[in-house]
């Protein structure tokens, strides 16, 4: 036998012996790739939409909204409001425990709402009207507000970052600006500590002694089952291999798979598509209001004109399929969303544009867009931001960077020229834009707004307004002002939705239309 | 002066070699327009945020104080905690370490045990086809990109033939076989540029080699060609040959990074890659002070090679 022979059946060898001594076990293992790698654990400390998912593994809330975005409780058995409107009283459910065997009580979710409040921007606006949060015994708080406020069940079951989760109190009073260092949850999956490593994968396991609701899963309420052992959230960077390792089984479920690779996974017959009519993203432009020429409310109205929606969405996305032209601020489909104020905008009127820039005053000043290179559906939405800003008579220096690059430089005060810049665009989860209070962009709070920093009484008088009325009616009315009024003043301009389908393999069933991607109810069938 | 002293002079000198790169590094890191704590704090973050969480991270000290910290930590070993993961950095290095290692011994062991022979082959061959094909081969691994070599690759084996994985990497500790398994198909991808460069440097080192009267006097006294070649050639070529080889295995730093990104392998390029895009400065800085120490130990290798294959070289 020649050497080469030898070293062919020596593999082969090795290869299948260690086959024959892998364990056979009945374990279920969903092997997963999300649409980035978790380097931070702490949901509460950061905003970003994968430590909010690592979140939903492992801790539980005490609300949580359905699929049709009602409130509905979770951790907790019963909430009652005060007759007064001044307060809510919450009651656990029997039978919660950490992962660590320890009950769940009032006041673990007291320090929790506490920390989360701290760090979140609608928590901080919920706090305003918090009183006090008492425990009432071991089941049972209340929460007692100075005057009355929808805010409390908003806040409680809001779905995106940052999501009021649930911690032991241990855990819960640590500094909110420091990372939390212990992971311990009430949710339905155990974070396996020792097999998170950053770059290659993230495990959880069931958690056996989790207590489920009684009623159907729904959204992101309901009972939630962990239907298969072992969770791992494989960090798979490449988008062409992660669909390759779809195809070949090699894992089982893809978040976010990039839609330029949608036409191959519909040819495999072991493929699946999924399209959650709530996993929408919003594409927003959003400009500086600190530097000329965007100081001017009026040269910011013309974009209303200068823009479609159309064209961005074909940009970036480029298939019919996925995209939701929207002029609604608020999401289409959701609670809050409408039409008012929008006839004749969007829709690329140049020469209106050049008009209301003509009585703006605007005297050529250019607009440094930023541009931003490496994220696929981000890519082309500054282009055709240029091309259409032009034709409506704008000057446009777009000047392209890196994502990270972007993100460092937006958060400078500076005039363009200085490091500064006018305008960007970026894309927001759905779930993050439903409403004025959680919808960043619309916080006109002038330095304690975010990004781009526009001071306007008018839109803040609305917020709060919307935070102080509990009547759905009255609340949607007030949205549509408030939506009336973003036109005016123009904090952010919404260039269209698009929805993110998820692709999983033909054996994995049970799949939640939510907001957010969640993994319980999901089994591996046979 | 005696090979001791030289290899202690030598040493010496990476100390100022290290102390430029680490200078280089740190105000490469912070002169670039970039800002981690942006980055970690997400997209809902306030301004005030993103100025807490620079605060707690120390960037908002002057920068020559950033400096004298971060070089005393690192002249005691404590290459400190990196930005996002919450572990300090030796400890990511040391769990990527493993991955990057056996990539790179499978690709230089592929590339040495296939550029050789062949490049020895195409000078015995000198101007015959099998000499232009070993030239057009290695222009080609030269000029096609280690990514595109590797989707090829993936394809062909792992999604058409099904022979073996599309990505990912397995501990040795986990199996010998899925081990090999998993390297397959990274090393050959990284190795095909090695084996050009590495073919084509034998072939002219041996062909210049061939034309020596010793070859002539070997094959007088009715040596058999394969001695005459290994023997002889080859050895007489070798100083040349181990440079490139010593190059090869140094420029793998940068081969590493695509190759880890392209097969999900958790290695230190893919280390790198993430801690870039995330703008991870200790995990940064930590990466390149290894890789520059390794670069320059590696060629201080390849110096003290030189005396063994060629008795003649002294320091």
């Amino acid at each position: 036998m020649n050497a080469f022979k030898k070293v062919i059946l020596a593999a082969t060898c090795v290869g299948s012996l260690t086959a024959v001594a892998s364990p056979a076990t009945a374990q279920t293992t969903l092997r997963v790739v999300m649409h980035s790698d978790l380097k931070i654990l702490d949901p509460i400390w950061t905003t970003a939409y994968i430590v909010r998912n690592h979140g939903y593994m492992i801790y539980d809330t005490l609300l949580a909204q359905d699929e049709k975005g009602e409130v509905k409780p979770q951790m907790v058995e019963k909430y009652e409001a005060a007759a007064d409107g001044k307060g809510y009283t919450f009651t656990l459910r029997d039978g919660l425990l950490w992962h660590d065997g320890k009950p769940v009580t009032s006041e673990d979710c007291i320090a929790s709402i506490k920390r989360w409040a701290i760090k979140d921007s609608l928590g901080q606006k919920m706090m305003t009207f918090v009183d006090s949060i008492n425990a009432v015994d071991a089941k049972t708080f209340t929460i007692k507000l100075k005057e009355p406020t929808g805010l409390v069940l908003l806040g409680l079951s809001k779905p995106s970052s940052n999501v009021p989760f649930m911690m032991p109190k241990r855990v819960a009073e640590t500094d909110a600006n420091k990372q939390i260092e212990d992971f311990t949850g009430s949710g339905p999956f155990v974070l396996v500590k020792d097999e998170w490593k950053p770059g290659d994968k993230t495990v959880y396991v069931k958690f056996d002694k989790y207590k489920p609701r009684s009623e159907p899963a729904s959204g992101l309420a309901g009972g939630k089952i962990a239907k298969v052992d072992r969770v791992e959230w494989r960090a798979i960077s490449d988008a062409q291999q992660t669909v390759n390792a779809l195809s070949k089984g090699e894992i089982d479920f893809i978040e976010a798979p990039s839609h330029d690779l949608l036409p191959t996974l519909k040819k495999d017959p072991n493929v699946n598509i999924v399209v959650s009519p709530l996993a929408k993203l919003q594409y927003v432009f959003r400009p500086n209001t600190l530097h000329k020429p965007f100081d001017n409310p009026k040269v910011r109205h013309a974009l209303w004109y200068a823009f479609n929606q159309e064209d961005f969405l074909m940009a970036t996305i480029g298939d019919e399929n996925y995209i939701r032209p929207c002029k609604a601020l608020f999401i289409c489909d959701t609670p809050f969303a409408s039409t008012k104020g929008m006839d004749g905008l969007l829709t690329s009127n140049a020469k209106k544009a050049q008009e209301l820039l003509k009585e703006a005053g605007y005297d050529g000043t250019p607009v440094m867009l930023m541009h931003s290179t490496d994220l696929k559906t981000l890519t082309n939405l500054a282009p055709v931001a240029k091309s259409l800003m032009e034709k409506a008579g704008f000057k446009v220096d777009m000047q392209s960077m890196d994502w990270q690059t972007l993100v460092a430089r937006r958060a400078k005060k500076d005039p363009p020229e200085a490091g500064g810049w006018n305008a960007f665009l970026t894309a927001w989860v759905a779930a993050d834009v439903m409403n004025p209070i959680s919808t960043a962009y619309v916080n006109a709070a002038c330095d304690k707004a975010s990004f781009g920093w526009p001071c306007d009484e008018k839109l803040e008088k609305l917020r709060d307004d919307f935070a102080r009325e509990t009547d759905p009616a009255k609340q949607k009315a007030i949205a549509e002002a408030v939506q009336q009024r973003v036109i005016e003043f123009t904090p952010e301009i919404p260039v269209g939705e698009y929805v993110q389908p998820v692709a999983m393999r033909k054996n994995v069933k049970g799949y939640l239309i939510s907001p957010v991607p969640v993994l319980w109810n999901v089994e591996i069938t046979k | 002066m005696s090979m001791y002293g030289y290899l202690f002079r030598r040493l010496l000198g990476t100390i100022p070699v290290m102390l430029v790169v680490a200078v280089f590094i740190f105000l490469m890191l912070r002169l670039t327009p970039s800002d981690p704590a942006a980055i970690i704090a997400g997209d809902n973050a306030t301004t005030e945020q993103v100025a807490q969480i620079r605060s707690q991270l120390g960037l908002d000290r002057p920068m020559i104080e950033q400096f004298v910290i971060w070089s005393g930590r690192v002249l005691t070993g404590n290459l400190g905690e990196s930005f996002f993961f919450k572990k300090t950095v030796a400890a990511l290095i040391g769990e990527r370490i493993e991955p990057t290692l056996s990539l790179a011994l499978f690709t230089i062991l592929i590339a040495v045990f296939v550029a050789v022979p062949l490049g020895v082959l195409a000078a015995h061959r000198h101007g015959s086809w099998i000499d232009r094909i070993v030239m057009g081969f290695s222009v080609l691994g030269f000029s096609v990109p280690v990514f595109v070599i590797g989707y090829l690759l993936i394809y062909l084996f792992a999604v058409y033939l099904n022979w073996l994985p599309v990505q990912g990497y397995q501990r040795i500790s986990e199996g010998v076989g899925g081990w090999v398994q998993r390297l397959i198909l990274p090393s050959v991808t990284l190795s095909v540029i090695y084996i050009a460069l590495i073919a084509r440097m034998t072939r002219t080192s041996v062909l210049e080699v061939l034309s020596e009267d010793y070859i002539r006097t070997a094959r007088a006294k009715g040596q058999s060609e394969r001695k005459v070649l290994f023997r002889h050639a080859l050895r007489n070529a070798a100083v040349p040959i181990v440079t490139v080889i010593g190059l090869g295995v140094a420029l793998l730093i940068g081969g590493v990074v695509v190759t880890e990104s392209v097969f999900t392998i958790p290695g230190l390029g893919r280390l790198t890659v993430d801690a870039v895009l995330a703008r991870d400065y200790p995990t940064i800085q930590a990466v390149i002070l290894l890789f520059s120490f390794v670069y320059v130990m590696i060629n201080l290798s390849v110096d003290m090679l030189y005396t063994i294959l060629d008795p003649r070289i002294r320091y």
